[in-house]
């Protein structure tokens, strides 16, 4: 019997019994489809972090001041004031290799007022390299400079999100609004950022500069940072651009290489492979039920030709009797099998692009089908046919051509 | 395939003069736990090409254990069985299966057709398994329905057609291979008189145009229709003798089977 009379065979079989052999494909069409979509939401959900976690900034190190023994009681991070401008100019002095840019960073929230509109935002004070250690723009207007930071100009830049709150539609860029008790002229507006890994309104958020926030705002005569943003030059120079900052830093506050420094180093492309993995996991969790449910897939399919197998013993008699070799029989169920579970694939991956597709739309992220997976997948499938059609066959391949042919 | 063709190719299984199925002190034990049942013990027959005989017997005499291993559905524990000369007694499965296909056309009681199948797949079937193209498989099947006079019946499943239809598509189909020979086990069995007559018209027609027909039965009135009446019993020949005063099988003239270039 050759290939093509096994097909039509196998499917005039199949149609005999439309509602069983759909109900046997069901397992693999949900079990195709879970691993479609299971794989095309994983791929969207990391490229939806990446893209998240790229916003921050590239190549970024956040420094913070660390916990200090009071009494002896432990503060928490931060709660030192020992990073200051001054550490701040010095790696940008002193480790041009490795260092890109560095911004200090200052930040309070403040109710900010234009017109009879109100808003409470967050206000960061910070210094013109900001813009570039964040990898972020401006949509209008221009950064202030050195000179708006050394003079404490009352200058601010908006994110977005304060530019619907105060002006709506209406132009902002040269309007003068209040921020606390501080008339501040805006001269930029950033483009927009949106949300950030965590959820975070990023376009909520007034820029000015870091003397204008901390002794105009604030009124404060400190020197010391809320913490400092430093990108490397290149994702390869991170741990380096880590390494000498905190050598730099410990020197600076007089600490021996020995002891624990009085600082945090975050390095950002850390926390982002914490986050991928942490989305891997998830992942490789639908992977596993995916996987399972092909395997109970695959069961209800050998359990269908198991069935189907009895029920035609007498068929399978015919067939012998008629000149039908063992191998003939086997190919004849094997193919059902493949072709059940083929037809089942196809149909699961139509409905696993469309949920992909619907999952992405929800979520917005991007719909990334990954052709590897759908091939991988239906080749499964048919593994999986053949695996579970092959025990069946077999049996029915066996099977003593009189005893089948009285088989009632 | 023209309607000529099936004769002479019935024809041509006689050419050869000599047995077509000859066998040697067949034997066959089944073994059930301790007990051994002997329901052959020791078959000779020879059986010429054209013969058309009749296999009688109580039940338990061993017939349906002789038309097994005759149709090679079974080997036998002991003894020779030629098949136009060729021992197929220790054949394996697979070569069997091959000389069931090619020479042996087969006949049940019970029809065995595939049920929800049209007539001309079930004559189809065969040949499926012997490489033929699907167009000529077609249209041998078609040409084989219409010598058995189902020639508007073809698109029909079994549960469309009656008792003796149905067993008109299994003969059609026992024929379509162009079989050595032809074994009905019981073939009117589960007919009617008038039916099992039409059938056993269509046997003699078919052995006239020289197939040859080995039949069993256990009512002498079919047995009648054969031209050679072998007894089994306890698992021996207990009588073989040709039969006298015939009976030929008259068909009404609605049922009358086309005839065909070249019958004799």
């Amino acid at each position: 019997m050759n290939i093509l009379a096994a097909l039509r065979t196998a499917l005039r079989a199949l149609r005999k019994n439309k509602l069983r052999s759909f109900l046997a494909a069901l397992g693999i069409v949900i079990a195709v489809a879970a691993v479609v979509a299971t794989v095309a939401i994983g791929q969207g959900a990391q490229a939806k972090v990446a893209a998240q976690m790229a916003s921050l900034g590239s190549n970024m190190l956040m420094i913070l001041p660390g916990s200090m023994m009071q009494h002896g009681a432990a503060t928490g991070t931060g709660a030192t004031q020992n990073l200051t401008r001054d550490d701040a100019q010095a790696i940008e002095k002193e480790l041009t290799s490795s260092v890109g840019a560095i911004a200090p960073m200052n930040r309070t929230g403040a109710q900010v007022i234009y017109g009879d509109a109100n808003w409470f935002t967050q206000v960061v004070g910070t210094s013109p390299s900001y813009l570039e250690v964040r990898s972020w723009t401006l949509a209008q207007g221009e950064m202030f400079g050195r000179q708006e930071d050394a003079s404490a100009a009352k200058v601010c830049i908006l994110g977005q999100t304060v530019v619907d709150k105060l002006f709506g539609a209406q132009p902002a860029l040269g309007e003068q609004i209040r921020v606390k008790h501080v008339p501040c002229k805006v001269v930029g507006i950033l483009s927009l950022k949106g949300q950030s890994w965590g959820g975070q309104d990023q376009d909520d958020i007034i820029l000015m500069p870091w003397t204008t926030l901390v002794r105009r705002i604030n009124g404060s005569q400190s020197d010391a940072v809320g913490s400092l943003m430093v990108s490397a030059r290149t994702s390869n120079l991170v741990s380096v651009a880590q390494r000498e900052v905190t050598s730099l830093l410990k020197q600076r506050h007089h600490l021996a290489d020995s002891v624990d420094p009085d600082f945090q180093v975050r390095n950002l492309a850390e926390m982002q492979n914490a986050a991928q993995e942490q989305t891997n996991t998830v992942a490789w969790l639908l992977k596993s039920v995916a996987a399972i449910s092909l395997l109970v897939g695959a069961i209800g399919i050998a359990n269908v030709m198991l069935v189907s197998v009895t029920e035609r013993t007498r068929e399978i008699g015919i067939r012998m009797a008629v000149g039908a070799r063992g191998r003939d029989v086997l190919f004849q169920f094997l193919t059902e099998a493949v072709v059940l579970a083929i037809v089942g694939g196809l149909l699961g991956l139509g409905l696993g692009v469309a949920v992909a597709k619907y999952a992405a739309i929800q979520a917005q992220w991007p719909t990334l089908l990954s052709p590897l997976a759908m091939a991988g997948t239906m080749l499964l499938a048919g593994v999986a046919g053949v695996l579970a059609g092959f025990y069946p066959a077999l049996r029915a391949s066996r099977l003593d051509p009189i005893e089948a042919l009285r088989f009632e | 395939m023209d309607r000529s063709d099936i004769a002479i190719s019935a024809q041509r299984a006689a050419a050869p003069a000599g047995p077509v199925v000859q066998t040697e002190k067949l034997e066959k034990v089944y073994t059930m736990g301790d007990v051994k049942v002997h329901a052959l013990r020791g078959i000779s027959l020879r059986i010429d090409a054209g013969e058309f005989i009749a296999v009688m017997g109580a039940s338990g005499s061993g017939k349906s254990t002789f038309m097994n291993l005759v149709g090679c559905l079974d080997r036998p524990t002991a003894g020779r069985y030629l098949l136009r000369g060729e021992d197929v007694s220790r054949f394996s499965r697979d070569e069997l299966a091959r000389v069931r296909g090619r020479e042996i056309g087969f006949v049940f009681q019970g029809f065995n057709l595939l049920p929800r199948t049209n007539a001309v797949e079930n004559v189809e079937l065969p040949m499926l398994y012997q490489g033929i193209p699907a167009r000529e498989r077609h249209a041998r099947a078609a040409e084989a329905l219409r010598t058995v006079g189902l020639g508007d019946r073809l698109d029909h499943t079994p549960a469309q057609l009656s008792g003796g239809q149905q067993q008109r598509v299994a003969i059609a189909r026992a024929l379509v291979n162009r079989p050595t020979v032809v074994l009905a086990d019981e073939p009117t069995g589960n007919l009617d008189s008038q039916t099992s007559v039409e059938v056993m018209a269509i046997f003699q027609q078919l052995n006239d145009q020289g197939l040859t027909v080995l039949l069993v039965t256990h009512e002498p009135d079919i047995a009648q229709h054969a031209k050679r009446v072998v007894t089994f019993k306890d698992g021996l020949v207990l009588d073989d003798r040709r039969v006298e005063n015939r009976r030929i099988a008259r068909i009404e003239p609605r049922e009358r089977i086309e005839p065909r270039e070249g019958a004799a």
